[in-house]
């Protein structure tokens, strides 16, 4: 296949389009036959309306679908391709590339248990297996083993519906299934948000900055 | 030790609230900026000396001057996926300080002059985007982004756009086409995002810290700040020191201190009666070093020099009660779940070094797996669009070169624990599991 190119020798844009992704307008779904709701609606074209291509709007529009219908299923992507005029089958390609988007039906508690290397060094495999008794086979919960989470400072940690809590101990896992059952807030001695920088001089109180005569 | 730049009043209440901020003498930075030259600021980005945070190390200077001049629509994009295992520090920076990388980001726009940014920042981080979406309109609202900032000639836009989980969407380009509304692959270079990034425009992209660390090279001065640190690695850096350190957590220090001074002094070293077997300078994608090379100063070149690198600046210490066919193990499936697939060598080679190293785990391989588990990563290294393979075959390769008694110990054990007797010398075709 020869590629057309410039002259200082890069490829011309759109050389490796797999798809002509707006194409065949019979599969992109008819408005006309295709109900969304309409909080759903706005939140699309509000995503779609804060970059200069509206198809940068995908993975936003996702997590909005997503966090409706609960998961990605083919009635919340057949809604995402209606409003942002898109292939069903360009969106499904999307959801499957990321972890947090669902395209199987999960619980609505979703905790994700980090397992990679800073956290396996401190015992998240056995946190998570204690997390997964803990939920059983509840329906309501979704327990995920995940990559680096970004907390490895609070190891073993967990995600708990997006609030990050650690250190945990297995003991933890009872607690984090109880407290979500009983819609109480989730370890909250634990929560990331509430810990301070670990380096001791960050805490010191010093002078600001700038001097006052500094300020313009 | 220095004063610290990033992390000076990190912990205040209410510093991520435009009043507090200001009053720790935020946006003072931006002020002073936007009375000079465009050309002025860009030419204290270069004497700073500042080395990309996110990884590579690449001056940031250097990157914000190639985009080319003109009146085309140009790009601004933070990189906040922060996925590498074993990072965590600009979490901290934008859940604590999340104007500092605005008033970061405005000023290094102006210095490349670009008229729209981003914040890509990881899906899984929603509390902290909740926070930089309050400050970013906080900064909205008080006239520092938008048109014509603070009665100046330049022009920002910010968007902070959410990611839903994926590794390679910290790749630059993967990230580009993650934020174009695509799978993140990532695309052949050249062209760089300089010349062609974003929707095909010029595009400069940095790492939170990166960005961060700007508002305080204005305040200093360029040549002020490159005092900092040794000559080739200037300025301070955040480190993320996690696994088995009594203190885990984010220091800020300053390039060039020992590491035996970051893993011990700052952070506890392991629990008593543990030593460190290894350690990761850089995050997971960084090849391990021993414990005869803690004395090391850590900068970037030391590092390198090492045959390792700085990277994010991620230490993850490993202490003597670990198996390092597990952190091998453990690693491997890492990059093997998150390989987007495009490249051969990456998707095929860190699928078969996962399964050659279960084999090591369940005592099936012999010592001859080992050659072939190198001779892998070497097929893998250099060979793809990103280097996201290369970042699990440098370590596994380190691992196994620097521990192989400990990998041909652990064989032996599993066999006579399993009853499996003596090897057969497998053929190099079904020691990789081909047709499995
Ligand atoms: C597989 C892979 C993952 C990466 N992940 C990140 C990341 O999470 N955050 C980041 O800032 N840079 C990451 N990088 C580096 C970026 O490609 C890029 O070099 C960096 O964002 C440039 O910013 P800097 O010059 O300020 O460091 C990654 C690179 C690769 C190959
Ligand atoms: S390894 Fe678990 S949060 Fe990083």
């Amino acid at each position: 296949m020869s590629v057309a190119r410039y002259d200082h020798g890069s490829r011309i844009p759109g050389w490796d389009d797999a798809v002509d992704l707006s194409k065949d307008p019979a599969s992109i779904p008819d408005p006309a036959l295709t109900p969304v709701p309409a909080e759903l609606r706005q939140q699309i074209e509000a995503a779609m309306a804060r970059y200069p291509d509206f198809r940068s709007a995908a993975i936003p529009a996702l997590h909005a679908a997503q966090e409706l219908h609960g998961w990605c299923s083919p009635e919340a992507i057949e809604q995402v391709a209606c409003v942002m005029r898109l292939t069903p089958a360009y969106l499904t390609a999307v959801v499957g590339f990321y972890d947090m988007f669902e395209s199987k039906p999960v619980g609505r508690n979703t905790v994700y248990v980090c397992t990679n290397i800073s956290c396996s060094l401190r015992g998240a495999r056995e946190l998570h297996a204690a997390v997964q008794q803990a939920a059983g086979d509840d329906p309501d919960f979704n327990v995920r083993a995940f990559e680096c989470l970004g907390a490895c400072d609070i190891a073993p940690m967990a995600s708990v519906n997006g609030a990050y809590v650690g250190p945990l101990e297995l003991s933890d896992a009872e607690r984090i299934v109880e407290q979500l059952r009983a819609g109480e807030d989730v370890l909250p001695e634990k929560q990331l948000l509430r810990r301070k920088v670990a380096d001791p001089r960050a805490s010191t109180d010093a002078p600001a900055l700038f001097d006052d005569e500094d300020r313009a | 030790m220095s004063e610290l730049l990033l992390f000076k009043d990190i912990d205040e209440p209410g510093l991520a609230s435009r009043e507090v901020y200001e009053r720790r003498g935020g946006y003072e930075s931006l002020k002073r900026a936007l009375r000079m030259p465009r050309e002025e600021v860009l030419q204290n980005l270069l004497d700073s000396g500042l080395r990309g945070r996110g990884g590579a190390g690449f001056a940031m200077g250097k990157k914000a001057s190639f985009l080319p001049k003109g009146t085309m629509d140009k790009y601004l994009v933070c990189n906040a996926d922060e996925s590498e295992p074993g990072t965590f520090k600009d979490r901290e920076l934008m859940q604590k300080s999340p104007h500092m990388l605005v008033e970061g980001m405005i000023i290094a726009a102006y210095a490349a002059d670009a008229n729209r940014s981003f914040i890509y920042i990881r899906g899984e981080y929603q509390q902290q985007a909740e926070i930089l979406e309050r400050a970013i309109e906080e900064a909205r609202s008080a006239g520092y982004l938008g048109e014509r900032i603070l009665g100046s000639d330049h022009s920002l836009s910010l968007v902070l756009h959410r990611g839903a989980g994926a590794y390679i969407c910290g790749e630059e380009t993967g990230l580009l086409d993650s934020l174009e509304g695509k799978r993140g692959n990532p695309r052949l270079k050249p062209p760089f995002p300089a010349n062609q990034g974003l929707y095909q425009g010029p595009t400069l992209i940095n790492n939170v810290e990166t960005l961060a660390t700007v508002p305080h090279i204005i305040r200093l001065g360029g040549q002020e700040y490159a005092k900092l640190g040794t000559e080739t690695s200037t300025g301070t850096k955040l480190v993320s020191v996690s696994g088995n350190v009594q203190r885990p957590g984010n220091y800020e220090i300053e390039l060039g201190i020992p590491a035996r001074e970051i893993i011990f002094g700052l952070a506890g070293g392991p629990e008593r009666g543990r030593d460190v077997k290894f350690w990761f300078p850089g995050g997971s994608s960084s090849p391990v070093l021993t414990p005869a090379e803690l004395d090391l100063p850590y900068d970037f070149d030391s590092m390198a020099k090492a045959g390792s690198m700085l990277g994010s600046g991620a230490i993850i210490v490993v202490d003597d009660s670990q198996s390092v066919v597990d952190v091998a193990l453990t690693l491997a499936k890492f990059y093997r779940h998150e390989s987007c697939g495009k490249c051969t060598p990456c998707r095929e080679g860190t699928n078969w070094t996962v399964k050659m190293l279960q084999r090591v785990e369940s005592g099936e391989a012999t010592p001859m797996d080992l050659d072939i588990i190198a001779s892998v990563q070497e097929q893998i290294m250099g060979n793809c669009l990103c280097v996201l393979g290369d970042a699990m075959a440098m370590p596994v390769a380190s691992m196994v070169s620097k521990f192989r008694d400990e990998f041909e110990a652990h064989i032996e054990t599993r066999r006579a624990q399993l009853g499996l007797g003596e090897p057969t010398e497998p053929t190099p075709l079904e020691a990789v599991g081909v047709g499995s």
